[in-house]
């Protein structure tokens, strides 16, 4: 049985938003996951860590823009966002470019937290 | 734990990826297209080679065999069948597949 | 042991639904449960009834459905992906049903492990 049963679970993000659909349909199961009661991590990794840029403007492309959706996740006690130091360096990032507070983690630090999960999930 | 990877080294990064982030011990399967990476003379072998002492590594033979490649398979990796894999899912406690 | 799948690509695109299959047979083969194939993204293309392969490759839908009847499998398709790609009841295969990404959390909570295909 489900109930009661609390994981630890992680979404694990590598890909950009728009190329791909990943983004959107990632998010979707992180709030679904929340409404179980689980405990979510979610890791923006390599190009993952663009879901979480500023300024995101989609009408040009006609695609809906779901960038807000990560600043309500604190709203389904979703605070565990981690993001790679060393993807935000190798894109020319810092913390301040992203739309949400987020806990800057090296890759070592990463690994040693996805090691620790019950369930990873990666789009 | 385990990570999977399915794509080419010279593709993606997921090879990358992954060695950059899992943590010594872990063990490191490559199946579909990954599994070039861990044939002889590929510009990733000297990284998997480097790779071998803090990680085990295997790659999954069909996958091999249907690419040509059964008979190429640098030293030091294992090859497994599917039954392998599912052996490899459930000794570990959780895993990654680095799409 | 009980063992989830995810599969997050269609058919024939990707190797990912392949991969999955034959893990699952090899699974089962060994004794564990399959608690539940969920298929996500463009993996609920895995459903249409509509494929249709030439004879002489391997029918990946048919596949499914015939391993879900011998082994009594869940075949879960996420019905938000689904409706995105027009996958609906009208064009399910058998051995598959519709159902919401909750099918997926259940799943990993309930399952031992989680093995995820995609690209």
């Amino acid at each position: 049985m489900s109930e009661g049963t609390i994981k630890k679970f992680m979404f694990v993000n590598r890909k950009a938003p728009y190329g791909t659909i990943y983004a959107l349909e990632s998010l979707e199961v992180v709030l679904i996951t929340a409404a179980f009661d689980q405990d979510v991590s979610l890791v923006f990794m390599d190009d993952g860590v663009f879901q979480l840029k500023k300024g995101q403007q989609t009408k040009g492309i006609e695609n809906k823009n779901f960038s807000p959706t990560y600043r309500a996740l604190d709203g389904y006690d979703i605070e565990k966002l981690y993001v790679e130091e060393e993807a935000l360096a190798a894109r020319g990032l810092s913390e301040d470019d992203l739309l949400v507070d987020v806990i800057v983690m090296s890759r070592a630090e990463l690994g040693k937290l996805m090691n620790d999960m019950d369930v990873v999930l990666s789009f | 734990m385990l990570h999977i990877i399915n794509k080419s080294p010279a593709e993606r990064n997921a090879l990358d990826s992954c060695l950059n982030v899992a943590q010594d011990g872990g063990v490191i399967l490559l199946i579909e297209d990954a599994v070039y990476a861990a044939t002889q003379g590929n510009e990733a072998e000297a990284k998997l080679r480097d790779a071998l002492s803090r990680f085990k590594v295997f790659a999954l033979a069909p996958d091999l065999e249907a690419r040509g490649m059964g008979d190429r398979v640098m030293e030091g990796v294992a090859t497994v069948d599917y039954g392998g894999f599912v052996d490899l899912v459930t000794e570990h406690k959780n895993c990654q597949s680095w799409l | 042991m009980k063992i989830a799948v995810t599969i997050n690509e269609g058919p024939y695109q990707h190797q990912a639904s392949d991969s999955a299959y034959l893990f699952c047979k090899a699974a089962l083969e060994k004794g564990h449960e399959i608690r539940r194939v969920f298929f996500y993204n463009d993996g609920v293309n895995n459903a249409s009834s509509l494929t249709e392969p030439p004879q002489d490759d391997r029918n990946i839908v048919t596949r499914w459905s015939k391993l879900a009847e011998e082994h009594k499998l869940d075949l879960v398709v996420c019905v938000a992906a689904a409706l995105r790609r027009g996958i609906r009841d009208e064009n399910l295969a058998p051995g598959f049903r519709i159902s919401g990404l909750g099918q997926l959390v259940e799943a990993g909570i309930e399952a031992d492990r989680l093995v995820t295909f995609g690209d």
